[in-house]
């Protein structure tokens, strides 16, 4: 089985205050892979640093098996649904042609073959009526959905989203699980950050458990036991939090 | 008035030229305001244009005379250096944006006024020629000054045509933008440092004091006419040079008062601009207030004549085929008494919703058309129906469930009804009485 994300003794820190500590994880492709883990876990952050969103203080990722940078055209990325303006002033379809962007490389404008591609992208996600809406008059499912459909036009080999099922009906979920599945038949690799500990074994083939650190990985029917989550949600890890406390005061009072 | 029907006709060179510079001035301003307000960095400019005061004192007392571009290039490097110190404030202590951009503009203002107070004591310092920066005075522009502006917004509107897609990008969504290996931090540099070069070229027309407003106004005035960022851009655009334009000819054509030195062009400017908002605000078709507030009186208007409808029917439902026709009493008495209530049956009577008999012993009774009838049994169904939903998939007492259902039965779509229906279907009696106290003895018809 070929390698989807190796991530090697990755450290991340915000404001110098560290989230991570020692991230070591190899993931397979192909498969869909749940990130779970306590608000606060670092879950978010783990996406965005193998992605280059966030510095990584030390250690390194690779994703298809090569630094990010050769890699682009073929990662997708899903932020999450509150980090951006939904009053912003464009249309659905103009937020799914964004997926079309990386490829399109810069000036240049989406042409007709994209414009297929994101109609495309919309039909597979049941939008396709909503293409001329403005994104601010749909639901936080629709909306949701419009992201989707993003990756979708991405046509990426490894999709990273960050919180997918957040703020949708059952409805929409069940949709959005569909379109996964059909990503993992055609060989593609996802890695969601997930919150719902009911649905995981149905979801995903793959879990990371994270709490700061890495608690454990491996498909679901071995990793996703009652051991690993108390390890992973039970007990906060008071001394990983003071560390991080420590090194943030310790750095800050140096410069003030 | 003479001088105003020559500002008009533009007879005069001068006021040519100033236009010129005006306009093209809020067309560049406008522009990149979009961006600028999209990305939630509208007070930015207002920093820059504060900052930049100490640079031209700065270069007039260094190179003596006013040269144009000395004071420019000075303005230039203390505007960048302003933001360049609210972002290190930002970056090494805890004090937040708002704050850090508060203390720059300030600081940085406070010291150009000393500095072009020195600068005015020195020999050849020309004290109305530095105050024209500080509040602004497009009369005094040259052809010079235009040709810089003209240069300005050209390079803007170049710049904004190419990657407008990549603009609309970052503004929109950062974090994607970076995943697709966009350098999002030098696009963010790029756009600040044309609203730098732009906020600078507009310093002495508009002045320091006011310049952000050009960025920011035409910018949220015309968010009101559209949904779609290249509409925004082109209304924004338009925007900034009307304002411009209609300040400059103001302030050169408004009588001035005796013992002034002459209308203050920046201050004419951003009260144009600002009528141009407040016309937007109000009048704009989809978002304006008129329109929502028109909005919401239709909808009044729906819902009283629907409240009409659904106790005609429930007046009226236990009656045998025959005995249909109710009089206002009627209504009145079972919806509790409603101001102005013959207005708005004599409306469902115009719409054909219900019928008066005028002959008869029934004159002076009512019924409804048989298009009323079908409307009422609608509206009766969608509350009902919502009622017993609140009853029994969400534990609500019967007694609590009216008000909510009152006001959802002019909304609720078709589908969400055959949604309910179908949820209840298995447990719903054929004909689903009201749920409390109000009616008795309902029959709906057509259940799933």
């Amino acid at each position: 089985m070929s390698i989807s994300v190796e991530v090697h003794d990755m450290t991340v820190a915000y404001h110098r205050r560290p989230v991570l500590w020692n991230v070591d994880v190899t993931l397979p492709s192909g498969v869909l892979i749940g990130v779970i883990g306590p608000n606060g876990a670092g879950k978010s952050t783990f996406l965005k640093a193998v992605l280059g969103l966030v510095p990584i203080a030390s250690g390194w990722a690779k994703v298809l098996g090569q630094p990010l940078s050769k890699v682009r055209t073929r990662i997708g990325y899903i932020p999450q649904r509150e980090s951006v303006d939904w009053e912003f002033p464009v249309s659905v379809k103009d937020v799914v042609l964004m997926g079309r962007y990386g490829r399109l490389g810069w000036v240049r404008r989406p042409g007709p073959e994209d414009n297929k591609a994101a109609m495309l992208a919309l039909s597979t996600v049941g939008m396709e009526t909503y293409s001329q809406r403005q994104i601010g008059q749909l639901s936080g499912g629709q909306q949701q959905r419009v992201f989707l459909a993003r990756a979708i036009a991405q046509d990426a080999d490894v999709y990273f989203m960050d919180e997918p099922f957040a703020g949708v009906d059952a409805a929409t979920e069940a949709q959005i699980v569909e379109v996964l599945r059909g990503m993992r038949a055609r060989g593609k690799t996802v890695l969601a950050v997930h919150h719902d500990l009911q649905t995981v074994a149905e979801y995903f083939d793959y879990v990371v458990l994270l709490n700061m650190r890495l608690v454990a990985a491996g498909p679901t029917s071995d990793v996703f036991t009652k051991e690993n989550l108390h390890k992973t949600y039970g007990g906060r890890l008071t001394l990983l939090v003071d560390a991080a406390e420590a090194v943030r005061t310790a750095t800050a009072k140096q410069i003030l | 008035m003479n001088e105003f029907i020559r500002l008009v006709l533009l007879q005069d060179p001068n006021t040519r030229v100033v236009l010129a510079g005006a306009g093209l001035l809020g067309v560049c301003a406008g522009v990149l305001g979009v961006f600028v307000v999209l990305r939630r960095r509208a007070l930015v400019g207002d920093a820059i244009a504060h900052a930049a005061l100490p640079g031209i004192g700065a270069s007039f007392l260094i190179f003596g005379e006013r040269n144009v571009v000395a004071l420019l290039a000075g303005a230039f490097v203390f505007g960048l250096l302003g933001v360049l110190c609210i972002a290190a404030i930002q970056m090494w202590t805890r004090v937040k944006e708002d704050a850090a951009l508060g203390i720059v503009l300030s600081s940085f203002f406070g010291l150009g006024l000393v500095l072009s107070r020195i600068a005015q004591s020195t020999p050849g310092g020309n004290k109305a020629g530095l105050d024209g920066y500080i509040f602004g005075k497009a009369a005094s522009m040259v052809q010079s000054d235009v040709l810089v502006i003209a240069l300005v917004a050209v390079t803007t509107l170049v710049v904004v045509a190419f990657f407008f897609k990549e603009l609309r990008l970052v503004c929109f969504d950062r974090s994607f933008a970076a995943s697709i290996g966009r350098p999002v931090g030098m696009i963010d540099f790029v756009l600040l440092a044309l609203v730098c070069v732009c906020v600078i070229a507009g310093l002495p027309a508009v002045g320091v004091v006011l310049t952000a407003a050009l960025l920011i106004i035409p910018a949220a005035g015309a968010r009101f006419w559209t949904d779609r960022l290249g509409y925004l851009v082109f209304i924004a655009g338009l925007f900034g040079a009307g304002a411009a334009c209609i300040g400059v000819a103001m302030s050169a054509a408004l009588p001035i008062p005796a013992g002034s030195r002459g209308w203050p062009t920046g201050a004419m400017i951003v009260l144009a601009a600002a009528a141009i908002f407040m016309v937007s605000m109000l009048l704009a078709p989809q978002r304006g207030v008129l329109a929502a507030v028109a909005r919401r009186v239709a909808f009044k208007r729906k819902m009283s004549l629907e409240h009409v409808l659904r106790a005609a029917y429930e007046v009226t439902e236990d009656r045998k085929p025959g005995g249909f026709s109710w009089s206002i009493n009627e209504i009145v008495r079972h919806i509790d008494g409603q101001a102005g209530l013959q207005r708005i049956i004599n409306r469902a009577v115009r719409a054909g919703l219900v019928k008066k008999y005028i002959h008869g012993t029934r004159a002076g009774q009512y019924t409804l058309t048989d298009d009323g009838a079908i409307e009422a049994t609608r509206l009766v169904r969608a509350h009902r129906l919502w009622e017993h939903f609140l009853i029994r998939h969400a534990d609500i007492a019967p007694d609590h469930v009216h008000r909510g259902a009152d006001e959802l039965e002019h909304i609720l779509p078709t589908e969400m009804i055959r949604a309910i229906e179908l949820e209840l279907g298995s447990t719903l009696p054929p004909a689903p009485p009201s749920p409390h106290q109000v009616v008795q003895g309902v029959r709906l018809e057509g259940n799933p």
